[in-house]
């Protein structure tokens, strides 16, 4: 009834490529981006801010990074926690080296020299292909990892090895350290994925993005009809390391503000970023949202029911969350293993047609 | 004899036993790998969960106690008996068993003819689900696994070491039963798979699920006969590695030493578990003996993977991999 | 677990009960993940006094106590989703447990005005209470471990350890580093040679570690190790044939679950404590009667008089009589977290007090001031007796060379200082 392209005619090249063709997809496009810039800010607090707007909104950089690699491009990568280890130091270096500087510039810095280490770690991927190449990859997560633990140029050699976030502005409004409003961190954190999200949108869908796909489908295929598997695969790598590097420095500078490498850039993140994507959908920006919000929502949900609602002793709540979890990603797999994205796909198909079926 | 070489033979040596407890973890990965394909994430949780449930069964606990005592308001937390630990290593196969089934029947069958990283998604869940379960039915405390297993330095042969070398050798007791146990372990499985009807009908289903299943093959039995096998591999590593740390949480984390064998020895390759777990021991071992200590130490867990990586630069499909042939 | 799901649903319905307290005591617990086996009986410990001081005392001063249990599982994240569900509570200390969490709370809760207390780990220059107004890591921290194990040995060997080998054995983690720093300003000091075994996380996997150990034959070992390190280590200690007694783990790598799976063979292990051991106090009896008997227990009541459940009953015990300073300071019942940390400031532990408690000679005396929130590092040293099943002091208290460790943590706290605009003074 609402949701259909009938009486909604383009007239130009542009408007028939636009990324909501239909109109009601717009409308709710424009409401969700409404809300989420002029309405959230006014009412969240800490705990909305901590717990759920700002995990939510750097995993999905995250996981848009992992799925332009893993999605698109088809090389699975197990690398994420180092690559975002990675952004999260190189945004330190840059906020004690350079403070006069806008906390801005430093983050899209951090993506850029995340997108270099990350394509120098995917020069294997030349050869090694499927399962093999995700455990070359676990390859840079551990060594990363090892590297920023053991030189200490990398925190400042501090006594502790840990690297703590100062107090940054932006307009002089604080965004990261303790000062920093709830809101302003997060408007902060909304603009980096607001616009992740646009430029990965219009890569995917460009001359990039389909050599990508190409090459994910088949690559020799893809190679003999003229794609340049080193320069597509490589540039795959760079432009999701430049995403999970500006995931990683935020996570760092505005979430946490404190990080040990070794405990919150673990194997377990990347294990966890690519859970997000498969959930998700793979190949499917909406579905990086998807994936992240499931994962990041899920637990903070079921723990506040479990625990806060019904009063369960907190073990047993946890240990059943995890088997909740667990067993609604093989449902959701056994449903649709395609993903969340493709169930919002299928949705909407019903409701193109709804309520006259035929 | 200089010094340095007496010790670097020690660290070969400590080496390979170290691949050997690395290669049973990777065991289980490559048999279900080589049926169905399948990339079993849940193989470390496995290991945890039948260690879990054999220490459980061996000192009576009562499964669930926890959660029976939480609702009810009961007091219970062990039966009271303890059983010898032959029996209840069956008594876990037939749990093992069990859950072969169970994951077969909801969660496989389902999911039959899937792209691979779904399938290895599926598995995540699963270990999501057994990390919970485990710790549910048997609690989270550090358990004692004691099944008579030798432990501690072999006298016999840091004696005729020194006789030799004039410096004993260290060799665990524990690992010289490894190494026994995984070399039976192999040879069992290669004449199970080489020369059984049902060897051959797994390895039927691995190279084609349609061809298979059009000769009579039944896909259900054999992927809950891989799933059991692969349940029994883990069920050894979690005894191995179990004796060592005490039962715990951590032991589920021994997967990631898991891998890098994998890659190197082929992911479909049962020789190739073993030939790469004493690669990457011993070249961990000796990379920490010799480079370690000029870059700060620490550097076998990168390193295993770093040797894996350049390992399959030249051979892409693993030592003992089958060699992938790409047409368009 | 006594907390029956239905009972507790009832009473949660009918809203009542301690609920409405208004000392608010949150408990981050981790009681799954890798570091269950640790945060169960720390927690258990931690909540059963409260509960005691409810049960037997009426609360705190009259105000009944209200303990918020929140779950971490040792995650950084679910720490600090914890740490902000729980502060609007009014929240008046936090024991986060956990370096990682610690790191991210000091900021929070600085900027929050919630004092945090950090017991024998988190950040150690947190002991310069000028910089550090609201973080608190009395009695004693990891510098003050360092320190103690190497006092330990000098008075073994007369006082001279010159040209002795110790190694340490540490988890390669901001943890397991901190006491490098003070390790080698002391061997400089004693001329001892000190050598460094890093061992990365989880550390199931220390064969090259113990080999090394073997071939250098250091006389002494220290060891920094947490959750599963601790338990290969000590096994692989005994394989190896390391004299145990030559052996010291710092405070969190001795408990009965670090050397029970090693069995009989680890006796002689021994480990460094800032408080005392076993259960024969008179406080024990009243949490017997009162807690545990009466069905309040925190966890399932088996791990009264653990290494691990002592610590926690301290860290309860000192926050209750930071309150109870804190009350008499402000002469109101009801304090706030501000009031809290006034307390914690002005605490004052005498072997009165303690004996008074039912808690005589339980851990060091110390007075906590402005300038220095860490207590005067006494600490002692405790050994494994496999045939008792328990851990025993074997020494009295002693002080850690307050000389080494206080340019460090001077020179700590000023760099943070400097680093975030903190105008350092009491």
């Amino acid at each position: 009834m609402f949701y259909r392209e009938a009486g909604d005619f383009k007239t130009s090249y542009t408007e028939d490529n636009q990324t909501f063709p239909i109109k009601f997809d717009r409308y709710r496009y424009y409401a969700v981006l409404l809300v989420a810039f002029a309405v959230v800010p006014f009412i969240i607090n800490d705990y909305w801010v901590n717990a759920v707007f700002l995990p939510f909104l750097i995993y999905a950089i995250a996981a848009i990074g992992l799925n332009i690699l893993v999605g698109y491009c088809g090389q699975v990568s197990l690398g994420t926690g180092g690559f975002m280890a990675v952004g999260a130091y190189a945004c330190y270096k840059l906020m004690t080296g350079f403070p006069e500087i806008n906390i801005f510039f430093h983050i899209i810095l951090s993506g850029g020299i995340t997108a270099a280490v990350c394509v120098a770690f995917g020069l294997p991927s030349l050869r090694i292909k499927g399962f093999y190449l995700a455990v070359a990859t676990l390859a840079a997560q551990f060594f990363l990892v090892w590297l920023f633990n053991k030189v200490s140029w990398f925190y400042n050699y501090s006594a502790s090895g840990q690297i703590n976030a100062p107090e940054r502005t932006v307009f002089g409004v604080p965004v990261t350290g303790a000062e920093a409003a709830p809101w302003a961190a997060y408007l902060f954190c909304l603009v980096f994925t607001f616009i992740s999200a646009i430029i990965a949108r219009n890569t995917t869908r460009g001359m990039a993005g389909r050599k990508w796909m190409a090459i994910r489908d088949m690559d020799i295929a893809a190679e003999i009809i003229g794609v340049n598997p080193l320069k597509a695969k490589l540039s795959a790598f760079a432009v999701s390391g430049f995403f999970v590097g500006i995931a990683g420095a935020l996570f760092f500078s505005v979430y946490l503000g404190a990080v040990e490498v070794g405990e919150v850039f673990g194997i377990t993140k990347s294990f966890l970023v690519l859970f997000m994507i498969i959930i998700g959908g793979l190949g499917s920006i909406f579905g990086s949202f998807a994936g992240a919000a499931f994962l990041v929502l899920l637990p903070v949900l079921l723990k506040n029911l479990l625990v806060g609602t019904l009063g369960w002793p907190t073990d047993l709540a946890a240990h059943l969350e995890f088997m909740i979890v667990g067993a609604l990603i093989v449902v959701f797999l056994v449903a649709e293993p395609h993903g969340l994205a493709q169930l919002w796909r299928v949705a909407k198909e019903k409701l193109r047609l709804w309520p006259f079926p035929h | 004899m200089p010094e340095q070489l007496v010790f670097a033979m020690e660290v070969f040596l400590n080496g390979l036993m170290a691949g050997v407890l690395y290669a049973l973890v990777a065991l289980g990965f490559v048999l279900i790998y080589k049926a169905s394909g399948i990339f079993n994430y849940a193989q470390g949780v496995m290991a945890l969960f039948s260690a879990l449930t054999l220490v459980g069964i061996m000192e009576g606990q009562v499964p669930f106690a926890h959660l029976i005592n939480a609702i009810f308001g009961t007091e219970i937390h062990h039966f009271g008996w303890h059983v010898p630990a032959l029996l209840a290593i069956l008594f876990t196969m037939a749990v093992m068993v069990g859950l072969a089934w169970v994951v077969n029947k909801l969660i496989f069958r389902h999911l039959v003819n899937q792209e691979p990283i779904i399938l290895f998604m599926a598995t995540i869940g699963l270990a999501y689900f057994l990390e919970g379960f485990g710790d549910i039915m048997w609690g989270a405390d550090i358990k004692k696994l004691d099944v008579g297993l030798p432990q501690g330095i072999n006298t016999w042969i840091d004696e005729s070491t020194f006789n030799i070398f004039d410096y004993g050798f260290f060799i665990d007791n524990l690992d010289i039963v490894a190494t026994v146990v995984a070399a039976l372990l192999v040879t069992a499985l290669v004449i199970f798979a080489q020369y059984t009807k049902q060897g051959r009908a797994m390895r039927a289903v691995a190279d084609d699920h349609q061809a298979a299943l059009s000769v009579g093959i039944s896909l259900n039995f054999i992927w809950v006969m891989v799933w059991s096998v692969a349940g029994f591999v883990a069920l050894v590593a979690g005894i191995m590695w179990g004796t060592k740390s005490g039962v715990q949480f951590s032991l589920s984390l021994i997967a990631l030493k898991a891998l890098p064998v994998l890659m190197l020895g082929g992911f479909t390759s049962i020789p190739g578990a073993i030939v790469g777990g004493l690669i990457i021991g011993v070249g961990e071992k000796l990379f920490e003996f010799a480079i370690g200590p000029l870059v700060g130490g620490a550097t076998e867990n990168w390193f295993a993977y770093v040797l894996a990586l350049i390992f399959l630069v030249f051979r892409p499909q693993g030592l003992f991999g089958e060699k992938i042939i790409e047409r368009v | 677990m006594k907390m029956k799901l239905m009972t507790v649903a009832v009473a949660a319905m009918m809203a009542a009960g301690p609920a409405l307290a208004d000392l608010t005591i949150v408990d981050t617990s981790y009681r799954t993940g890798p570091y269950a086996a640790n945060g169960i009986p720390f927690s258990d410990g931690y909540q059963d006094y409260f509960t005691l001081l409810n049960e037997r005392d009426g609360g705190i001063g009259g105000e009944m106590v209200n303990i918020v249990e929140c779950e971490t599982g040792y995650n950084t994240e679910k720490g600090v989703e914890c740490y902000e569900a729980t502060k609007g509570e009014g929240a008046l200390v936090y024991q986060p447990l956990s370096t990682g969490i610690t790191y991210q709370l000091i900021p929070k809760a600085t900027s929050d005005g919630i004092p945090l207390h950090t017991m024998g780990y988190g950040r150690t220059s947190a002991k310069n209470g000028a910089v550090f107004k609201y973080v608190f890591n009395y009695p004693a921290n990891y510098w003050d471990g360092a320190s103690l194990a190497v006092t330990h040995i000098l008075d073994q060997n007369g006082g001279d350890v010159n040209g002795k080998k110790i190694a340490l054995v540490y988890h390669n983690s901001a943890y397991g580093k901190e006491p490098i720093r003070t390790l080698e300003e002391l061997a400089k000091k004693h001329g001892f040679e000190l050598s460094l075994l890093p061992v990365d996380h989880p550390g199931q996997e220390q064969k090259s570690q113990w080999l090394q150990i073997r071939r250098e034959k250091p006389d002494y070992v220290l060891m920094w190790g947490w959750g599963v390190m601790n338990q290969v280590a000590i096994q692989e200690a005994v394989n190896i044939r390391f004299p145990m007694e030559n052996f010291i783990g710092i405070w969190w790598s001795g408990s009965e679950n670090d050397v029970k799976a090693a069995g009989d063979k680890a006796n002689g292990y021994k480990a460094l404590t800032f408080h005392n051991l076993g259960s024969d106090y008179p406080v024990y009896a009243d949490i017997q009667k009162h807690v545990v008997d009466a069905g309040k227990a925190a966890g399932a009541g088996d791990q009264v008089g653990t290494v691990l459940y002592n610590r926690g009953m301290y860290a309860a015990m000192l926050a209750a009589e930071a309150i109870k300073t804190a009350q008499e300071m402000h002469g109101t019942a009801a304090i706030t977290s501000a009031q809290m940390r006034d307390g914690m400031e002005n605490l004052e532990m005498t072997e009165a007090k303690m004996a008074g408690i039912g808690l005589p000679g339980f851990g060091p005396e110390f007075k906590v001031s402005c300038e220095n929130h860490g207590g005067n590092g006494f600490g002692a040293v405790s050994q494994w007796d496999a045939a008792a099943g328990e851990f025993k002091l074997i020494t009295e208290y002693f002080q850690s060379d307050q000389d080494v460790i206080m340019p460090l943590v001077e020179e700590d706290s000023s760099a943070f200082a400097a680093e975030n605009g903190i105008e350092a003074g009491c």
